[in-house]
């Protein structure tokens, strides 16, 4: 079972992974996008962070909303809204329980990334966090080891992104100059997943 | 790169509490980014808010004012700012005439204005929107994010601002926004690429004798890299990208606006180019205005926005407007 302390960590252990790549991900947003997604990223866990201190929320479903509320009130550009909607969808999915089974959270993280979809509008494919969440809900199932297999169908997808032609966001104005870079989103996506295996392994 | 700044974090706060101590005019809210008319909420007046990441000064925070913006909410160099700076700006400026949103086409501004909308009427303020897509380097809109908001902005803000500080309704100065914007088509060449405070090098790689054509105003790369250009042969191509999407019936403003980091002895040429195309076109310019208004921080380089105006719209351009970076006839 997983307990609040358990989602507590998995958001520790993403903002350490932030932390540490902030750097690539700024550096893969300068080549088909603005240049700030790790400094955006890092301000915005960085405020969870905080705000779990503060407020301690006793339930997994309270620790993912208050964290999704918390990225849309301090990340700003598309990422504030679209992690802030996976995180507070996912948390919502979860309902008051103390403890939620891995397939629970399995079928809830379902849910957070079906609505950040159908409020960015992308689809497989068209070079957006999605290409990194949809392998890794898919690969999910009711085991924690499951987590660990998600993590890398996320890090493929991420990966995969590369010859891919940007469809939504900043990276479409280049057309096929995007083509040959890393998507920036799904690159943070699947550190996000990856920090959920980390605390489950 | 040198940057007169103290550190990349607090670029913005720094700005903001300097613009507080150039304007007592305006009320200057540092810790939630919010700027607003200091005589807001103004009674039977429609307020307008707008926003968008820093970077792009004067615009939005320099156009509050009378006559245009009651608040603007600055968010992050290059980063729409959050639901709930607008949410705020929203509820500050509301004299129960309701609020008019203008939004730049770009997902981060689209996504966090939908959301401050949900918070605004959530807290009683009817809210409105309109939506600047006016950039015409973006052609294959179905396989992108849409055409960007860029020099129309100033447009829109200025006419609806002018039309609400008349007294209009919210429905009528919605209207004369999407109006404005509709009329208005724009197009961006940098010769030098922006560099961002928290990333300190250009964020991207324009090798010199090289100019990008169809860039957007976030540093990002445009569509196409051509050898150096003259001033002639850069008006002849903005302007007649320009015309290709927009086939003006009737006399046009135009905004020859600078990139932040082209100097004006070199826009006012250029200016004289553009003039000559539209001339050779057979466009006649109504007014034109020239500077650095819609910018990306130290980018050099220029676009060019043309607006048809009827003898409304441009009655409302002339009306009296009192900001930091817009001011005449009062």
């Amino acid at each position: 079972m997983l307990d609040a302390d358990f989602f507590r960590r998995w958001l520790a252990a993403a903002a350490a992974a932030v932390n540490r790549e902030a750097d690539r991900l700024t550096e893969l947003d300068s080549a088909i996008g603005d240049a700030d997604h790790g400094s955006n990223l890092q301000r915005g866990f960085a405020a969870v962070t905080a705000v779990m201190e503060k407020e301690a929320p006793q339930t997994p479903g309270a620790v993912l909303t208050l964290a999704g509320r918390q990225l849309i009130s301090t990340v700003g550009g598309a990422s504030g809204p679209l992690y802030g909607t996976l995180l507070r969808r996912t948390g919502k999915a979860l309902g008051d329980d103390a403890e939620v089974t891995p397939a629970q959270l399995a079928d809830a993280l379902r849910a957070g990334v079906a609505a950040v979809a159908q409020l960015g509008g992308a689809k497989a494919g068209d070079k957006t966090m999605i290409d990194a969440l949809d392998p890794a809900v898919e690969a999910l199932g009711d085991s924690t080891a499951s987590f660990t297999a998600a993590g890398e169908a996320a890090e493929q997808g991420a990966l995969a992104t590369v010859p891919m032609q940007a469809r939504k966001g900043r990276a479409s104005y280049l057309g096929e100059r995007s083509i040959g870079h890393q998507d920036p989103g799904a690159t943070s996506s699947a550190l996000l997943i990856a920090a959920l295996a980390e605390v489950a392994g | 790169m040198r940057m007169l700044i103290n550190v990349p974090e607090t670029v913005v706060a720094d700005a903001l509490r300097g613009m507080a101590a150039a304007h007592p005019e305006l009320s200057v809210d540092v810790e939630n980014r919010v700027i607003v008319r200091r005589d807001a909420p103004v009674a039977g007046k429609v307020g307008l808010v707008s926003g968008g990441g820093s970077g792009h000064e004067p615009l939005h925070g320099g156009f509050v004012g009378l006559g245009m913006l009651s608040a603007a909410c600055p968010g992050e160099v290059f980063t729409s700012p959050v639901p709930d700076q607008m949410a705020r700006a929203a509820v500050a400026v509301d004299s129960g005439e309701g609020v008019l949103f203008i939004v730049k086409n770009y997902t981060g501004d689209v996504l966090n204005f939908d959301m401050a909308a949900e918070l605004a009427e959530d807290e009683g303020v009817r809210v409105a929107k309109v939506l600047v897509n006016d950039d015409v380097a973006v052609t294959d809109s179905l396989y992108t994010a849409g055409r960007r908001g860029t020099g129309a902005t100033l447009f829109v803000e200025k006419i609806a601002g002018a039309a609400a500080e008349e007294g209009a309704p919210l429905e009528r100065v919605e209207a004369i926004g999407r109006q404005v914007n509709e009329s208005s088509r724009s197009f961006g060449v940098a010769l030098s690429a922006s560099t961002t405070p928290a990333k300190g090098s250009p964020t991207f790689d324009l090798p010199s004798g090289e100019l990008e054509l169809g860039i957007g105003i976030h540093g990002e790369p445009g569509r196409e890299r051509r050898p150096m250009m003259t001033s002639r042969e850069i008006a002849d191509f903005t302007v007649n990208a320009v015309l290709e999407d927009l086939a003006p019936t009737g006399p046009v403003l135009a905004l020859v606006n600078g990139m932040g980091a082209t100097p004006l002895l070199e826009l006012y040429g250029f200016n004289a180019e553009v003039h000559r195309v539209l001339a050779e076109r057979g466009v006649p310019v109504a007014r034109t205005l020239v500077g650095n208004y819609v910018t990306s921080l130290d980018m050099a380089g220029c676009s060019v926005t043309l607006c048809q105006v009827d003898e409304d719209l441009l009655r409302l351009w002339d009306a009296p407007v009192q900001t930091p970076g817009l001011r005449w006839g009062r």
